[in-house]
């Protein structure tokens, strides 16, 4: 049995790292909701973007002269795992679940025979696919340096990745992400980013003679770059968003089992220290009675 | 006369959305204006100013736009820009 001092300590270093999680529950609650506002107000933009892209797409004729990021490279040799994890931990099994659905991806991509390649955006992601894929890491895109990723970060990816795939370096890109459904629900989430996946269904929308100006080739050269910004842009923000989500689920357990710990640890405090103290005066009578 | 419905979208949030009377939109190959029931024409833009008219008339409002593109339909005009300032 523990002396009283040591449960006394163990109780007092328990509470401290309920005031830490307790702490950290609440700032992510807070991060949660801006996350939340910025993840809702950029789907106008993304919704309008793909209804255009779609619209432009089934309009244009794919040739070998045209966009690698709209045609791919004609080949499904090399894929590029794009994945998006968050900077910082404490936020339970968040980016372990999307690692877990990007290996299964690279598992199944191996199997077939294909090549796979890492393109790492945030830290928390790499120690894992390092230790399982040494030396297929393709690059880290750092995002600690900045306090929430933004356009400016998703722009800086998209180029990066437009100019590996013209290097040839990859053929396929898929991008993998924790969707945001509920401050407890995380989904770990695929998308085909390279070559653009064009949705069937939105293509019949806008029909009738629609100017160009300039004519179609050119605007989809000049959407096509921007499309993946923002595809990327959102991919970050539901992220984001997750992370946060995930943060707050995780600390509040986390609180509540330091509070479980310290109610049964203060238990234990208190009977050791009636023992102790009915020891004493055992010891006490016993002593009167023998004089 | 029917009011033109303008959307200006930038990657960060939905930046306005009113009923105005025109909107001078800066293409790539030259400046347009949009009034209602204007053709449909989709258009990159400059990087500009883009001129609103809130009533026929009245006062023009400038927002300088970075990057983007501006697309007419039947419900009206969406400039999308990457930038706004």
């Amino acid at each position: 049995m523990a002396s009283l001092k040591e449960l006394k300590d163990r109780i007092a270093s328990v509470k401290s790292t309920q005031k830490i999680t307790k702490a950290k529950k609440m700032v992510a609650a807070a991060k949660l909701r801006r996350a939340q506002m910025a993840a809702e107000a950029a789907r106008p933009y993304a919704s309008q973007m793909e209804k255009v892209m779609a619209s432009l797409a089934s309009k244009v004729s794919i040739d070998e002269n045209s966009s690698k990021l709209l045609a791919g490279t004609g080949k499904l040799d090399t894929h590029l795992l794009v994945v998006a994890t968050s900077d910082r931990g404490l936020c339970g099994a968040f980016n372990a679940n999307i690692v877990k659905e990007a290996r299964l991806k690279a598992e199944k991509l191996l199997a077939e025979g294909h090549k796979v390649l890492f393109y790492m955006v945030g830290r928390k992601g790499i120690p894992i696919i390092k230790r399982f894929y040494p030396g297929q890491i393709l690059k880290h895109f750092d995002t600690s340096t900045v306090k929430a990723p933004g356009y400016e970060e998703a722009k800086a990816i998209a180029a990066d990745l437009t100019a590996l795939v013209e290097e040839g370096k990859f053929d396929v890109a898929h991008l993998f992400y924790g969707k945001f459904k509920s401050a407890l629900v995380q989904e770990p989430t695929v998308q085909q980013i390279i070559p653009i996946a064009v949705q069937d269904g939105a293509i019949a929308e806008s029909e009738g003679a629609v100017d160009y100006e300039p004519d179609e080739e050119e605007i989809l050269a000049a959407l096509l770059p921007r499309n993946l910004t923002t595809q990327i842009f959102g991919a970050l923000l539901e992220n984001n968003a997750s992370e946060q989500g995930a943060s707050m689920t995780a600390m509040d357990n986390a609180t509540r089992n330091a509070g479980d710990l310290i109610d049964n640890l203060t238990i234990v405090y208190n009977r050791s220290r009636q023992a102790a103290i009915t020891t004493e005066l055992i010891e006490i009578i016993a002593g009167a009675e023998a004089l | 006369m029917a009011n033109l419905h303008f959307e200006l979208v930038t990657p960060e949030k939905l930046v306005r959305s009113d009923d105005v009377f025109m909107v001078v939109v800066p293409g790539t190959e030259g400046d347009f204006g949009v009034l209602a029931n204007h053709a449909p024409v989709m258009s990159t833009i400059r990087d500009a100013d883009l001129v609103i008219y809130a009533t026929e008339g009245g006062a023009p409002e400038t927002i300088s736009v970075r990057g983007g593109f501006a697309e007419v339909n039947d419900k009206g005009l969406t400039v999308l820009a990457e930038a706004i300032s």
